[in-house]
């Protein structure tokens, strides 16, 4: 009996040393959920951050000197007047719409091609080839798309449409769109690839061919994604800033063609902050332009999100 | 089957190889006209290898090379110049069910779409009736309209089968189908084909070795790329004369 009340304790305070035991593995793990949650959480932080800070700086404008129906109504921003400053926004949200527009049109229809094309036609190295390069295309600083615009758009299109001006909106919407390109078609070649093969066969079994396979049943399976890939562009569109400042000529304007000069709101931002003095209605005029930018594109985002999810849960 | 059956595909030293793999070497046999022809063998035998081959599905995987011919109703089918249409000619049903993220309607209606059908009543004909032959009709003609891939597994396996028989196929290649259906569901399709069987040839790869014994007039058995034997069903299954390794297999001693 005393031999087996011994042999019993020994086996639990075993037991007992298990539970409690915490190797290297486990303060690890607890090391890196800790990590990754501050680098998880400080994304939002950061991103709540931002719209506290543009909104604390524009609200004295928004409450004091705004002047709502001039804002959305009026063309004339003229900040720096002696006489009387105005600052409608309505010319520069123009001149950001145009562009954008016009760059959207330009980069749909390549971008969707050339995901379609790398996803569903191409095979081993030139689809291999292709990512690489496109991947390639989307690294190109934007200082550098804008300075292509200034040196070759702005010559190349004051000759061929016999205008006195080159930097307008079909340079800057040309140049936004062959940058928002490459982005557009990774994001679409992923919601492609997303589409499960069995599909492709499936299709390819009932003698479809490539074009049918994509057209029938690759496209609206992959459909929101495309859909995401399209909206992520506009919103990369609707953001840029220094390709716009250089290409577009930066003259306050309501377009009336794609030949006409054009100020976007980020250029607008970037031009005119640095000059302003601090707490001024125009600095803080420009934060709330930088406020209705951070609506606008964190709805485009939150939009393509909610697109993405959608094909998630089906 | 008697000897004089009308041959409708022939196969002719088959090799089929994946780089330095070979996956079925140097195989010749005939498939009759009108008859269930089972092939049965273990994993990685080149069953599923030899139906890509047949419609020409390796062309889109990398990798996999055919030799020798595999002639059908008299052609060659790397004769083909137009591989669409060899494809309209064969259905196939894959292991795992496929429902196209399309309505059921159109999960049917997309072969002869393709074909280009375009009239809403020949389109109708064409989903009604496929749908019936596979057992699926009374289930879901109150819902063509839903996604045909929220039906259970074992209604989009003869969501499958139907969309193989939309194209109106005087050849149906089956593979593995029942390995994601139920028994009852599975016994159902089984029923089907044996209707099936009257209208097209159909060739069964299964490894349910007492599937091909229900089902198969002829049956080969494929080893590890090697067809040992090919033979009338019952033959394969109690005659006498045979290889000890078709004996051991159909018997359950391995595989």
């Amino acid at each position: 009996m005393p031999t087996r009340t011994t042999g019993e304790t020994s086996g639990s305070s075993g037991v007992a040393l298990d539970i409690d035991r915490r190797d290297l593995a486990w303060y690890v793990d607890k090391a890196v959920a800790g990590l990754v949650f501050v680098a998880g959480i400080s994304a939002i932080i950061f991103i709540i951050g931002i719209f506290v800070f543009i909104t604390r700086e524009g609200i004295g404008f928004l409450t004091s000197a705004f002047d709502f129906k001039e804002f959305f109504g009026s063309p004339a921003w003229r900040p720096t007047s002696e006489r009387k400053a105005t600052y409608g926004a309505l010319a520069l949200i123009a001149g950001t719409a145009s562009v954008t527009g016009l760059a959207m049109i330009v980069s749909v229809p390549f971008s969707l091609g050339a995901a379609i094309f790398i996803g569903e036609f191409a095979t081993g190295k030139t689809r291999e080839a292709l990512k690489i390069l496109v991947e390639l295309l989307a690294a190109i600083p934007s200082v550098v798309w804008g300075f292509i615009g200034l040196s070759i758009m702005n010559p190349l299109i004051i000759e061929t449409f016999d205008v006195p001006i080159g930097l307008n909106i079909l340079n800057s919407g040309i140049i936004l769109g062959l940058m928002a390109a490459p982005i557009m078609t990774t994001i679409a070649e992923d919601a492609l690839k997303a589409v499960p093969d069995s599909y492709r066969e499936a299709a390819e079994a009932l003698g479809a061919t490539r074009w049918q396979v994509t057209r029938r049943v690759v496209i609206p399976a992959a459909k929101n994604g495309l859909v995401a890939a399209v909206l992520l562009g506009v919103g990369r569109g609707f953001g840029e800033t220094m390709a716009v400042l250089m290409a577009s000529g930066h003259s306050v304007n309501m377009p009336t063609s794609v030949f006409d000069s054009v100020r976007a709101l980020t250029a607008t931002i970037a031009a005119e902050l640095g000059e302003t003095a601090m707490g001024s209605d125009h600095y803080r005029a420009l934060f709330t332009l930088g406020i209705l930018l951070f609506v606008v594109t964190f709805v485009i985002n939150l939009t393509a999100d909610l697109v993405v999810r959608g094909i998630r849960k089906r | 089957m008697v000897a004089d059956a009308k041959v409708k595909v022939a196969v002719r030293d088959l090799t089929i190889r994946y780089g330095e793999d070979v996956a079925l070497s140097d195989v010749s046999f005939d498939i009759h006209e009108h008859e269930i022809f089972g092939i049965i063998g273990p994993a990685g035998s080149g069953k599923t290898s030899f139906l890509r081959a047949l419609n020409r599905m390796d062309e889109f995987t990398t990798g996999m090379a055919v030799d020798g011919r595999i002639v059908l109703d008299g052609h060659d089918v790397s004769e083909w110049r137009n591989l669409y249409s060899l494809r309209r000619r064969i259905g196939v049903v894959f292991p795992l069910p496929v429902g196209l993220p399309l309505s059921v309607y159109e999960n049917v209606a997309l072969a002869p779409r393709l074909a280009g059908v375009r009239k809403k009543s020949e389109l109708d004909e064409v989903v009604e009736r496929c749908l019936r032959r596979a057992a699926l009709w009374d289930e879901v003609k109150d819902r063509l309209d839903s996604l045909g891939s929220l039906l259970s597994g074992g209604q989009q396996q003869r969501l499958t089968i139907a969309r193989a028989l939309s194209q109106d196929p005087d050849l149906l290649l089956l593979d593995e189908f029942s390995i994601a259906v139920d028994p009852v569901t599975t016994m159902r399709i089984e029923d089907v084909l044996k209707e099936l069987r009257e209208e097209v040839t159909i060739v069964l790869v299964t490894n349910l070795v007492q599937q091909a014994r229900r089902l198969a007039d002829r049956t080969a058995f494929f080893l590890t790329g090697e067809l040992v034997e090919v033979a009338e069903t019952e033959e394969l299954f109690t005659g006498t004369v045979r290889d000890q390794r078709t004996r051991d297999y159909v018997e359950g001693r391995f595989g």
